[in-house]
């Protein structure tokens, strides 16, 4: 199994008649995920490769039950494409727009809660159930995917889209497949929590672990460190957070808006041990990740 | 942005919240002339974007005309965690009676901004949390929902103040979390807040910061308030300035280069890879000659080949390494034309100059082929980020 998307999740594209998302588009057919419309104010009647375009979200919701939504549109209209997507019923959205303003990001989050929708991202490269579907760009042109990405019982939850890929490569180059993988999202607010993601791992009962790649800043890692100290979980977790060197340097980005360290509290080393007195496997090294996983399973 | 001290104070005086009087001086003679028109006794304030200021030295009291001269010559000498003064901020001292604490910003894992009160005022909230968690109100904010000032009472309230302070309080708190609100302020701090003898109420100091990809909807508050013109006097090296410049131009997207000064020049991005990579060097013993992450969208031969000639040109670089997570967007083939280009045309080797080519990805095929052909010692998907900096590493001798 997996969780949010499957073979049969009938996925609609906002913004679809933009660059990114015109190949995107391509790739995640190619890829056979099922996508049933796009949506571009005033380009009604067009297609790309073959997906019917429409102005509104209301029109597809007419015809088709919709699953999922990718959100492609530039920052500036992307709270309004969410709202557009909440306000229609849609269950899961995930939005890959980059910059877009936090106040935003909260409404549409907040916005999202009241219809009890999912949200992965803003700022995220997609979710992949390797074999069966997927949303974004995420893993490129399909020969590409299928290198990275194979399926099996490892989840992957990463803050860094890049190392979405990166941890499912060396996971399927040690023979350990995934259910599925999530970009969450590098911005300071997201939809989708490692807290919230674990929730949908812990109901999948083909999932075997969790592989989770943090970054310096936030208090992510923190949630879900007293979310298992509180609760447990069935699911063995291997953690690896990246940045241990920004320690050094507090207050300079080193890439996305959420890396930043404000406090004491938000700090690589910090973030770990909370993540290790939680029972929370870490690794040391991003390379010991498969190894970690694997004994961790022998158990399971 | 981050606001200097008497930026974030010029936008709490628009919405309606009191500071002390107060003037800003770029010099020491402008220093005492504030002086003499706000009168004795006095505070001055090195106004620097970074914490630790008092600690520091960058805060000196003064109660006559030549203490004042004093303070300021060696307040504007003095950095501040490797930062210079843009100015002081010369403001009346008053006669506190009890310090608060007023602050909003962002929680992750709720999703929605929070609201923090204290009144344990003039020190780390942090601090205060842990040491006196009883002493801290907070409260989660609906960004949907208008804003309420009773929140703001209640939160006040919570920590057992009531009578004329408790009014007060709530004024002052309810028009700092609209000007959070309103701004699109992703932090808002008055700390401390101070009631002073009088019985009046005034921001001692005050840390806003504006998310920058908003400065544009509020130019004209901005603009009016003079805030953002100051430009600090960066402490960029050379070529983390010229690399600040190629990544302000046109088609780039995000990107950060920091100067470390070593041997082993490096090349690579996608966000958290290049934290990885780095940690890695640091950890195996490496000698990094700088920290890079090229941003997003990037594909583009042009763009690998300037960011690659940087770095060769960087001084003390002996070799460079390439190393990526598997990329997802962004060709390898195109990635190892721009490096090997770079190289070549500085005249280098490219089986010697590049210790570590590790870029796997999309038109990997065809990347592989090319740098077969010019000799340069890649890596596979199959080796680890790990892999690649070590073998970078024992490359450098």
């Amino acid at each position: 199994m997996s969780i949010l998307i499957d073979q049969e999740t009938k996925v609609i594209i906002q913004g679809i008649t933009g660059r990114e998302a015109f190949t995107s588009t391509r790739n995640s057919l190619d890829y056979g995920t099922k996508i049933v419309g796009g949506v571009t104010p005033g380009k009604r009647g067009a297609d790309v490769y073959g997906v019917p375009v429409y102005d509104c979200v209301c029109d597809i919701v007419k015809e088709h039950e919709v699953d999922a939504s990718v959100i492609l549109v530039p920052a500036r209209f992307a709270k309004d494409a969410a709202f557009e997507a909440i306000d229609n019923g849609i269950p899961v959205i995930n939005i890959i727009t980059e910059d877009i303003p936090r106040r935003d990001t909260a409404e549409i989050l907040e916005f999202g809660r009241q219809h009890g929708t999912t949200i992965i991202g803003p700022n995220s490269v997609g979710v992949i159930s390797p074999g069966k579907a997927k949303l974004g760009p995420i893993g490129g042109p399909v020969q590409d995917t299928n290198k990275t990405f194979t399926p099996g019982p490892i989840g992957v939850i990463s803050r860094s889209g890049g190392f979405t890929g990166e941890l499912s490569n060396m996971l399927t180059h040690s023979g350990l497949g995934q259910s599925t993988a999530i970009s969450m999202g590098g911005d300071p607010i997201i939809g989708s929590t490692f807290v919230d993601l674990m929730l949908l791992f812990e109901a999948d009962p083909e999932t075997k672990a969790v592989v989770i790649f943090g970054e310096p800043g936030g208090n992510l890692e923190a949630e879900l460190a007293n979310w298992v100290q509180n609760r447990g979980t069935r699911l063995p977790i291997i953690a690896f957070i990246a940045g241990r060197f920004v320690e050094e340097m507090p207050g300079v980005s080193f890439g996305h808006a959420g890396s930043i360290v404000h406090g004491s509290s938000d700090t690589v080393s910090q973030k770990m041990s909370l993540l290790r007195q939680a029972g929370i496997i870490v690794a040391e090294e991003v390379s010991q990740i498969p190894k970690l996983v694997k004994e961790a399973i022998k158990y399971v | 942005m981050r606001f200097y001290e008497y930026e974030a104070k010029n936008l709490l005086k628009k919405q309606l919240i009191s500071v002390p009087s107060q003037r800003l001086a770029r010099t020491v003679e402008e220093a005492r002339e504030a002086a003499t028109q706000i009168g004795f006794p006095l505070v001055l304030k090195s106004q620097v974007r970074s914490g630790g200021r008092m600690k520091a030295g960058g805060v000196k009291f003064a109660s006559a005309v030549d203490e004042v001269e004093a303070a300021a010559s060696e307040i504007f000498k003095l950095k501040v965690r490797g930062k210079a003064p843009v100015g002081i901020l010369v403001e009346s001292k008053g006669d506190v009676q009890q310090e608060y604490y007023v602050g909003v910003t962002y929680d992750a894992a709720a999703k929605l901004p929070v609201a923090i009160f204290s009144d344990l005022g003039g020190i780390d909230i942090e601090e205060v949390a842990k040491q006196n968690p009883e002493r801290v109100a907070k409260s989660h904010l609906s960004v949907l929902m208008p804003f309420s000032d009773f929140r703001a009472k209640q939160l006040v309230g919570s920590v057992g103040i009531t009578g004329g302070d408790l009014n007060s309080l709530t004024q002052i708190f309810s028009r700092l979390i609209r000007t959070f609100l309103d701004y699109d302020l992703t932090l808002a701090e008055i700390n401390p807040l101070a009631k002073l003898s009088d019985g009046s109420f005034v921001a001692l100091d005050a840390h806003i910061e504006m998310e920058d990809v908003t400065i544009p909807r509020h130019s004209q508050t901005l603009t009016e308030l003079g805030i953002g013109r100051t430009q600090e006097a960066t402490d960029l090296t050379p070529f983390e300035k010229k690399a600040a410049e190629m990544f302000a131009g046109e088609g780039w997207v995000g990107g950060s280069m920091v100067d470390f000064g070593g041997s082993m020049g490096l090349l690579g991005g996608g966000g958290g890879t290049s934290l990885v990579a780095f940690d890695s060097i640091k950890k195996q013993g490496g000698d990094p000659a700088n920290f890079c992450d090229w941003g997003g969208n990037f594909s583009a031969v042009d763009k690998v080949y300037q960011l690659a000639k940087l770095v060769l040109e960087k001084p003390g670089v002996e070799k460079i390494a390439v190393i990526t997570c598997v990329l997802q967007a962004a060709r390898v083939d195109l990635i190892a034309r721009g490096v090997i280009k770079a190289v070549l045309e500085k005249g280098y080797s490219s089986a010697e100059k590049i210790a570590v080519f590790r870029v796997p990805g999309g038109w990997e095929e065809e990347g592989f082929r090319i740098l077969k052909k010019y000799k340069v010692n890649f890596l596979d998907r199959s080796f680890s980020i790990d892999d690649a900096v070590r073998e970078g590493i024992r490359n450098m001798r």
